[in-house]
């Protein structure tokens, strides 16, 4: 390694690439690379024709343009839309069959599979550049009829499931991103939990991109049948590269009647360099459907990486006495943007939203909250509760706040609450005066500032996400 | 313990201490008095570190150079500040803050953390002592709190953190009696041959409770007249003005 790229892999802690070879599709979005890739997961024809339906509508489609932070014109035929490890061909059977080098970059990133297995309770479905390598914890789920797999696997072993729910949340014609990712979406988690079980673990996926000018196009399905229950885990860090990366997942979360999904993310991708240069541009699409009466989806997001975030985990709030929260913190730094909120869509009576947002800027960084609330007619006696608060560290970064609300009916109540402050120097010498150095009391305010958002994440989860918190904020104050 | 010699500090441009010299030995209750804008908060200031003075002239701490030292040091070192006005911190259980504050100096003093137990029982006979309710423990640190109370906060930290060296930036500004009993007992009960103290006060009152060893007072900057107690009785009939002129 050149002194150069060694000094840049201490600033950034998860910036290596693993030495593997990759099967590649070629360069390029056409309909040659979507039979490849349908080809190349062994998929069924109503698959691939759902794919190209996807891709077609996209050649009439334009990217949207209205967010807050602007990025350079992506070049799509110069991106790769497929990329596996080589040695992921002939899947492993077990976790003794995975390759050494792809087990080493998890310890790197602190995953130890098999510890993990054996010692946190926790099921991890690992995604390595676009192929699922690992699944644990199989049996223990298996008895309870619970399926957590790949989607590509659910494809080939539970086509029903997929073919009823798959874009019943988010339609191959609902933007751009979204339908990029319908086209040429390559792997992702799919979760099915059956009518009145409660998943005994928490689920869990790691994503990581990995090979260069590598598009990542994930898809997860998630889907909670009647009376049952799910918290499921996201976190991803990604290795450093010069050219940025899009990233354009799509998340569908669907809870039947009585059923409740937990969904939380730590996304602490590579944000670029102090300059601006470089990271990830994670423009991600997330819904949720309660379709059924009673039903809950609530999303947690922990926003710490990437160039540009822009996404906004949304709830239709469709069966009666259904409940949607959104909890949120977005901690930008440096040169980084986020346009992050949600969107809560009242359709059954009774229905219930909760909405915290944490913006925290620092740097030249530009943070803005956007949501929307609508209330529709025939949602009678709804409720919403936002509130948006945004911390500033220093005077070159920004916070927006940027709440669209609908109501269109009036037994129906909306409250709004937003508040700005700011990290007063006053505050952090009081904290120094007790012993405390400029790192700790920055954490410390922070982490006081967001806590009521990162107590809803699971106890594991919770710490890490605390100390990225204070990491992503390092040298924010001189 | 501590030596200030000939120690001048300015905020942009303007002199606010000006040859300011005072030996504190240990054990040794120092008060300093005096008129507005006559530089007593600048000297706390200047000992506990905060930014935005240029400094001139030797401060030696323990036989150290005082100055040299970011904030946190001096904290781990013993250095304490009962503050004014003291800041509020949304989203900071008081209780957290407080163990997280006294780990941090036992670390520097190379002592082993304090565990959540052992922490619990060491504040609330604390509280019980100086007469605080502990219900300010749970609340988030200094968010809506009373004048009273925040300053009753800053003596119960000081008692918990068990500094070498504590000053007390007008405690008693604002408080009323009974307020000012509990500040003082907090004082007197950490009083000893290792500790000393400095107190800055515009009004002889809290002197009636903290008796001190010596009695400064503070005018443009410089210490214009020494004394033992009495001094402060004096001071009070007669005014700042006076003493100012005599010298």
């Amino acid at each position: 390694m050149k002194q150069q790229e060694l000094e840049k892999s201490k600033e950034y802690k998860y910036g290596f690439t693993t030495d593997i070879e990759s099967v590649r599709a070629p360069k390029g979005l056409n309909k040659e690379v979507i039979r490849f890739i349908s080809k190349i997961k062994k998929e069924p024809e109503w698959m691939l024709n759902w794919r190209l339906k996807a891709y077609d509508r996209l050649k009439n489609i334009k990217e949207p343009n209205w967010q807050k932070p602007k990025y350079p014109k992506i070049d799509y035929q110069n991106l790769y839309y497929y990329s596996a490890p080589k040695s992921a061909k002939d899947k492993p059977k077990s976790l003794d069959e995975v390759d050494p080098k792809l087990l080493e970059t998890y310890a790197k990133l602190g995953i130890p599979l098999k510890e993990q297995e054996k010692l946190s309770g926790v099921a991890v479905d690992a995604i390595f550049d676009s192929v699922s390598v690992a699944t644990t914890f199989k049996d223990t789920l298996t008895e309870k009829g619970i399926i957590f797999c790949s989607i590509s696997e659910a494809i080939q072993k539970h086509p029903d499931l997929v073919k009823k729910y798959i874009g019943s949340v988010i339609p191959i014609t609902d933007h751009y991103f979204a339908t990029l990712n319908s086209a040429v979406f390559t792997d992702g988690s799919f979760v099915y939990i059956p009518e009145g079980v409660r998943c005994p673990m928490e689920l869990s996926t790691y994503f990581r991109i990995n090979a260069s000018e590598t598009g990542q196009f994930e898809r997860t399905l998630i889907i909670a049948d009647k009376g049952s229950y799910v918290s499921y885990l996201e976190g991803c860090t990604a290795p450093m590269r010069d050219e940025n990366q899009l990233h354009a997942a799509n998340v569908e979360l669907i809870a039947l009647d009585d059923a409740e999904i937990k969904y939380s993310t730590i996304q602490n991708w590579y944000p670029g360099d102090e300059n601006g240069k470089g990271g990830i541009y994670n423009f991600v699409t997330k819904r949720g459907a309660c379709r059924g009466k009673n039903s809950k989806i609530s999303w947690t997001q922990v926003e710490t990486g990437s160039a540009i975030t822009w996404k906004y985990p949304s709830c239709i709030l469709q069966g009666d006495n259904s409940v949607g929260e959104f909890y949120s913190v977005a901690v930008t730094n440096n040169y980084q943007k986020a346009d992050t909120g949600t969107k809560m869509i009242h359709l059954g009576k009774n229905t219930k939203s909760k909405i915290i947002s944490k913006a925290i800027s620092a740097g030249h960084a530009d943070n803005t909250y956007r949501g929307l609330v609508r209330i529709s007619s025939k949602a009678k006696n709804s409720r919403n509760y936002t509130q948006c608060d945004s911390l500033l560290m220093g005077n070159k970064c920004g916070a927006h706040t940027i709440p669209y609300i609908e109501n269109r009916n009036s037994s129906s109540n909306v409250e709004h609450e937003a508040t700005t402050s700011k990290i007063s120097e006053e505050q952090l010498f009081y904290c120094n005066q007790r012993g405390l150095n400029q790192e700790e009391a920055v954490g410390l305010i922070v982490n006081g500032f967001c806590k009521e958002v990162l107590q809803q994440l699971p106890m594991e989860f919770a710490v890490e996400a605390q100390k990225l918190v204070g990491i992503s904020l390092e040298g924010s104050v001189g | 313990m501590l030596d200030i010699k000939n120690l001048s500090a300015s905020v942009d441009g303007k002199k606010i201490l000006d040859g300011f010299s005072l030996k504190i030995k240990s054990g040794e209750v120092h008060a300093i008095m005096g008129p507005n804008g006559s530089g007593k908060s600048t000297l706390a200031n200047v000992l506990t570190g905060k930014n935005g003075y240029e400094v001139e002239g030797q401060i030696l701490y323990q036989g150290k150079d005082l100055l040299t030292l970011p904030i946190e040091e001096r904290a781990q070192k013993g250095l304490f500040m009962a503050f004014q006005y003291p800041l509020e911190i949304p989203g900071v259980n008081t209780n957290n803050f407080l163990k997280t504050s006294l780990n941090t100096i036992r670390k520097g003093k190379g002592l082993k953390e304090i565990d959540s137990l052992d922490f619990l029982k060491l504040v609330k006979a604390k509280t019980k002592n100086l007469k605080i309710d502990e219900k300010i423990l749970n609340r988030q640190l200094n968010v809506g709190f009373s004048g009273g109370e925040k300053k009753k906060n800053e003596i119960l930290q000081m008692t918990i953190l068990e500094p070498t060296l504590a000053i007390l930036d007008e405690t008693d500004s604002g408080l009323d009696i009974d307020a000012i009993k509990i500040v003082s007992d907090g004082v007197n009960s950490l009083r000893s041959k290792e500790r000393s103290f400095l107190i800055i006060t515009h009004y002889q009152r809290l002197l009636d409770y903290i008796k001190p060893d010596f009695v400064h007072v503070l005018i443009n900057g410089k210490i214009a007249k020494t004394g033992c107690s009495e001094l402060a009785l004096e001071l009070d009939k007669i005014g700042y003005e006076e003493i100012g002129a005599s010298t």
